[in-house]
């Protein structure tokens, strides 16, 4: 079992990669982490012209307090972020959620940026960047644009990426609060989630709830906390969620009510 | 910066278990295999290739990663070392293999290397992890003999001799 085929480029700077993205445009893959690009590649599930490994540019390799928010650049590695003496402070929802993304060794390579980039439905990170109302920074030879989470995840694995831009970080704004909560159920610790359910309280009475799992990408939906049982149930039904091998449509529908239930009490109980 | 076309053949050196080496590959030749074929480190051991059983963990620069989910060409100029870096050169083991002999925490031996690999990074940087935290550690490997019970065992056998 072997990838076929690819030119390989390891640009030194963010500008170099950015004109090998313009030559190859979608032929090209960014190789940052490998832990989602190289199974597919190994299993032939995807295919790429070029590998443009932006692992090593220096500048990539930074977490910076912009004051509102957290800029995690291409090159962090989710144990890096992991690692960072203020994340309980700053960021409590991506603490509570990273010790779910994969497993200890593949988020020594893994990036933030790069679980952003794959868009898995049900990926922890993705999820907490729309809950929080995060952001994304795009390079390109074009210029630099920054799109909300919501903006950018589109659909399963699919993304408003254009061919020749660069994630070149992910912004998490900084917590107002304590008042948050994470849940998921996973076939085994580490897995993919078949429901994973985020929520952060606003106050004392309201709650931004996510669910990863239940569509092609996180959904949100803000609940009064007084009447939170009969809005999530109503959600869930709403939402349908959809079928696969782990998971029927009505199990899912069954997870969301129960997780979101215990986040929702739990990050209220947080914030108080 | 590097640029190689596909096909092309490069010539890849860095430092396997304090020695320096070099040998040809292509762009996309896994480490595992380039340590395998190319190195004839067999140590490492190759099993699901796509970074769910954790038989091929490796360490590059100290931290412990799967070296099926790396290209050979990424690990140029890094520290990799292997499960042959492990025991004394005159064959005494180290506490950590000599632990899982103890423990029984084997039986063919097949995804052995990997969760060595796994917790000598790990327990570098956390010598007194629990049990808790091992079996975290755990789950990022398959072993289909044992049951897992004497791995557990023997590492915290390790964590509770550390200093």
């Amino acid at each position: 079992m072997k990838p076929r085929p690819f030119d390989y480029i390891r640009p030194d700077t963010v500008e170099e990669a950015l004109a090998l993205l313009a030559e190859y445009g979608d032929d090209a893959r960014i190789l940052a982490g490998g832990q989602s690009l190289v199974p597919m590649l190994n299993l032939r599930i995807v295919e790429a012209e070029a590998l443009i490994d932006v692992s090593r540019i220096a500048a990539l390799d930074s977490i910076r307090d912009l004051g509102e928010a957290i800029e995690i650049g291409a090159a962090v590695t989710q144990n890096k972020l992991l690692a960072w003496p203020q994340l309980a402070e700053k960021l409590p929802l991506v603490a509570a959620v990273l010790p779910h993304v994969g497993h200890f060794q593949t988020r020594n390579k893994g990036t933030v940026c790069g679980s952003v980039a794959h868009a898995d439905p049900s990926s922890e990170l993705p999820l907490a960047l729309a809950v929080l109302g995060g952001e994304i920074v795009l390079k390109s030879q074009r210029g630099e644009r920054v799109l909300a989470a919501k903006d950018f995840q589109k659909d399963m694995l699919t993304t408003a990426r254009a061919g020749d831009e660069l994630i070149a970080a992910v912004r998490f704004p900084v917590a107002q609060g304590p008042g948050v909560a994470f849940r998921e159920v996973a076939r085994r610790h580490g897995d993919f989630a078949i429901i994973a359910v985020a929520a952060v309280a606003e106050n004392k009475s309201s709650v931004q709830l996510g669910v990863g799992g239940m569509a092609g990408k996180p959904m949100l939906r803000r609940i009064a906390a007084d009447a939170a049982e009969e809005a999530v149930r109503e959600w869930a039904d709403e939402l349908e969620g959809y079928e696969d091998l782990h998971a029927s449509a009505a199990m899912r529908r069954d997870l969301l009510r129960n997780l979101a239930s215990l986040a929702i009490k739990e990050a209220i109980r947080c914030a108080a | 910066m590097r640029r190689v076309k596909h096909g092309e053949r490069l010539r890849v050196g860095f430092t396997l278990n304090g020695r320096k080496l070099a040998a040809d590959a292509e762009p996309r030749t896994l480490l595992c295999d380039f340590l395998r074929h190319a190195l004839g480190a067999t140590g490492t051991h190759v099993g699901c290739e796509h970074g769910v059983c954790g038989a091929c963990t490796v360490l590059i620069d100290g931290v412990a990663t799967r070296s099926c989910l790396m290209l050979a060409v990424q690990a140029e100029g890094r520290e990799v070392k292997t499960v042959e870096s492990l025991a004394a050169p005159d064959g005494t083991l180290n506490p950590l293999q000599q632990a899982f002999r103890d423990n029984h925490a084997l039986q063919c031996g097949f995804c052995t290397p990997g969760i060595l690999m796994s917790f000598t990074d790990y327990l570098s940087r956390n010598p007194h992890a629990s049990e808790a935290e091992i079996r975290d550690v755990l789950s990022g490997h398959l072993c289909r003999c044992t049951g897992y019970a004497g791995i557990v065992a023997a590492v915290k056998e390790v964590t509770k001799s550390a200093p």
